[in-house]
């Protein structure tokens, strides 16, 4: 009685910490638990993810690393101007992978990480007034800006040029500007193009777009000019910064891109949960119609298992992707392993004759050595997986891991504690539910 | 309980095994591999039309103006299309895009995989597969380190190695075939598959000779025969429990997961079915046969 009696304390108990373990995994229910969500991997929520080879050939050996982190720097910067949530971007040797997370365009995103932001001044061509009339009429008769030709034409001064870039506030109108420094060269050739330009508009154009277009009212001599376009502040700094931040420290390429739309990773999210939950419901409804009362209890103990591995996913952060789905629902069918083990080792000793408690005993340590054993050789084959493995085998190895272990704690916690509760009571006597 | 004449039968289970491996061997010649681009470098394009979905040869006509080396065109689902080429660039891609627009695609999936990335990936697959090999064969000889006559443990490790190679040279051959009709590509998935199958496969080995050396030890050792065929009939039960609970999820996963878990759960599934197969009609009986043989009995 002693037995049942530890037994029901310890049922109570897992009892009580699946309870806290389902509301942490599915925290709308009650609330009782902070809101973590799980961690999805990028071919689950859509995302890209880039890897740079970078060029370090004119790089001297010992200059590379810092050549490596002033890349990492620059491209971060850029990455981050795309509002993705928790962008990464992570050296591996010669190598620069960046992950964004539900990039809707990332055609645009792999032209703006490898742009180098291109400012360049121009002047009025010499038939301006002419092109300026003519787009006029395009427009007014219905054309769309494609039709339309440049009044500008480019000069030698660009952004190459450019010492600094900062963000300051007009004294006339208290809107955000962005002004410029040149660089020594860069000064004389602005004194040039002002002095040529006096009373005629200088274009400034980023990235082939034109900015402003002020008109110049004297020669500009000390290198120093101010754009002044519609920015909000937050597009001012931005600019300020790409500018700033100019070319890349070194070349890059990009080796090899991989794209998941967020439609394609939502599906994938719902098949696979859709899977796991339906090969759920056949094991359930395998175990309860060959084993009965003991698959009864082995179904209580698999789903508890269930909600400790999810919760587990959630407090060690494991980014869940579809490999790591598979593993986990791989190990769904693997954790009634060590139940059914069990039950056949316990229905054996029942037939030769034991008693209800005796058989149990016997049944559990019988069992023990193969779940253990059995468990060892997946546990092992994962291990290497994981140490050695690529993205895709190292998130199917975690997983598949974790369940194993959570698994082993299953069917010595909660099926045996199940178990011995029926102990001493009129169901044990029953032997067809055995 | 069952009481079934396992050794009775077993030239039927010969015959069939041989048969299955000699068609995998078959297989594997004529339709052979087809190697993924995670291990080979290249692109993969999946698209979805909004529209009606043009035909192979009408996409294939489409893109002929473009360099994308040796490429494959093959519907997946219901609107999907998955373009198999090489390694592109981001201008590449998207002229690819702007050349199939009048269908109305959306852009699902895009991968390029140039050749440093896929020679690291190969390079890592490999050493994945020699330590997991390794770490087998080291499990077999600790595992059966300890046997009582008539069993010798290296004919359990020899057993049970054959085993493996049945149960990964079946999935492997049916693969092929996949291959040669479905496109069915050998990729590290499928590489994880054919190691779990490994560990999995050699766990149900382990179990039935356990079983083995316990009865005989327990047993009158003379007929050999009862002792085998009695310990199959003890583990039949969990063998086969344990195969189901496993497979279920896998079938679901099969059918209903995505392209990229099919194949996958596919070599699984057979490996599975194989190494259950195996321990159950295989290793047994030729274990009884060649201690039979050999006359120590």
């Amino acid at each position: 009685m002693l037995q049942t009696k530890k037994s029901y304390i310890a049922i109570t108990t897992i009892l009580v910490l699946t309870f806290f373990a389902a509301n942490f995994v599915y925290p709308k229910f009650l609330k009782l638990l902070p809101e973590v969500p799980f961690k999805l991997g990028l071919d689950l929520q859509g995302g890209t993810h880039l890897i740079y080879q970078a060029d370090l050939t004119n790089i001297e050996e010992a200059e590379r690393g810092e050549a490596m982190e002033g890349l990492k720097d620059v491209i971060e910067k850029r990455v981050n101007l795309f509002g993705v949530s928790e962008p990464v971007v992570q050296i591996q040797g010669e190598k620069l992978i960046v992950e964004m997370a539900g990039v809707i365009d990332p055609a645009e995103a792999i032209k703006q990480i490898g742009k180098t932001p291109f400012l360049e001044f121009r002047e009025q061509k010499e038939n301006y007034q002419e092109i300026v009339e003519k787009n006029k009429k395009t427009l007014e008769a219905g054309g769309t800006e494609k039709d339309l030709e440049d009044p500008f034409q480019p000069t030698q001064l660009n952004g190459r040029y450019l010492k600094n870039a900062a963000v300051v506030f007009s004294q006339v109108t208290s809107l955000p500007q962005i002004s410029l420094e040149f660089n020594e060269e860069g000064a004389k050739l602005f004194e040039e193009l002002t002095a040529k330009n006096v009373g005629k508009s200088l274009a400034i154009y980023l990235d082939g777009t034109p900015i402003s277009a002020p008109v110049v009212q004297e020669k500009i001599s000390g290198g120093k000019a101010q754009i002044t376009g519609k920015f909000t502040l937050q597009e001012a700094k931005d600019l300020a910064r790409n500018l700033n931040a100019g070319a890349l420290p070194v070349p890059i390429s990009l080796i090899s891109q991989e794209t998941v739309g967020p439609i394609l990773g939502k599906i994938s999210l719902e098949k696979s949960l859709k899977a796991g939950f339906y090969g759920f419901l056949t094991v359930i409804l395998f175990m309860i119609l060959v084993y009965r009362l003991p698959g009864l209890i082995a179904s209580l103990a698999l789903a508890i298992y269930v909600i400790f591995v999810l919760s587990l996913f959630k407090i060690i952060s494991v980014t869940l992707t579809l490999a790591g789905i598979a593993g986990f629902i791989l190990s769904i069918g693997m954790a009634v392993d060590a139940n059914v083990l069990i039950f056949s080792r316990m229905r054996e000793e029942l037939r030769e004759g034991k008693n209800f408690s005796q058989s149990v005993e016997e049944g559990f340590k019988r069992a023990w050595p193969s779940i253990r054993d059995g468990n060892l050789t997946t546990l092992l084959v994962a291990a290497i997986l994981f140490s050695v493995g690529t993205s895709f085998i190292k998130g199917f190895a975690l997983t598949l891991s974790i369940g194993i272990l959570v698994s082993m704690f299953s069917a010595i916690a909660v099926t045996r504690n199940f178990l011995k509760s029926f102990e001493g009571t009129r169901l044990e006597k029953i032997k067809w539910l055995w | 309980m069952i009481n079934f004449n396992f050794l009775k039968y077993r030239k039927i289970y010969y015959f069939l095994s041989t048969i299955l491996f000699a068609g995998s061997i078959v297989s594997l010649v004529v339709f052979g591999l087809k190697a993924g681009i995670d291990l080979t470098g290249g692109s993969i394009l999946e698209i979805e039309f909004e529209a009606e979905r043009p035909a192979n040869s009408i996409t294939r006509e489409k893109l002929s103006g473009l360099d994308l080396g040796e490429f494959s065109v093959q519907p997946a689902g219901e609107k999907g299309m998955i373009l198999r080429m090489k390694e592109l660039s981001e201008e590449e891609h998207q002229k690819v895009l702007e050349q199939l627009k009048e269908y109305q695609i959306k852009e699902l999936r895009f991968e390029s995989i140039g050749p440093t990335i896929s020679s690291e990936l190969r390079r890592k697959t490999k050493s994945v597969i020699i330590l997991a090999t390794l770490a087998i064969a080291l499990y077999i000889t600790v595992a059966f380190g300890k046997v009582a006559r008539p069993i010798n443990s290296w004919q359990l490790g020899v057993i049970s190695l054959f085993s493996l190679l049945h149960d990964i040279l079946i999935p492997l051959g049916i693969l092929a075939i996949f291959g040669h009709f479905y496109g069915a590509q050998f990729t590290i998935p499928v590489i994880v598959a054919l190691l779990t199958i490994l560990g999995y496969s050699i766990n149900n080995t382990v179990v039935t000779f356990d079983r083995i050396r316990e009865n005989a030890s327990r047993k009158d050792l003379a007929d050999f025969g009862q002792v085998v065929n009695d310990s199959l009939n003890q583990t039949l039960g969990r063998q086969l429990g344990t195969s189901l609970t496993t497979l279920f999820p896998l079938i679901f996963i099969f059918f209903l997961g995505g392209e990229t878990l099919k194949y996958f759960s596919l070599v699984l599934i057979f490996g599975i079915i194989c190494g259950v197969y195996s321990s159950l009609f295989l290793v047994a009986p030729i274990l009884f046969d060649w201690i039979k043989r050999k006359k120590i009995i």
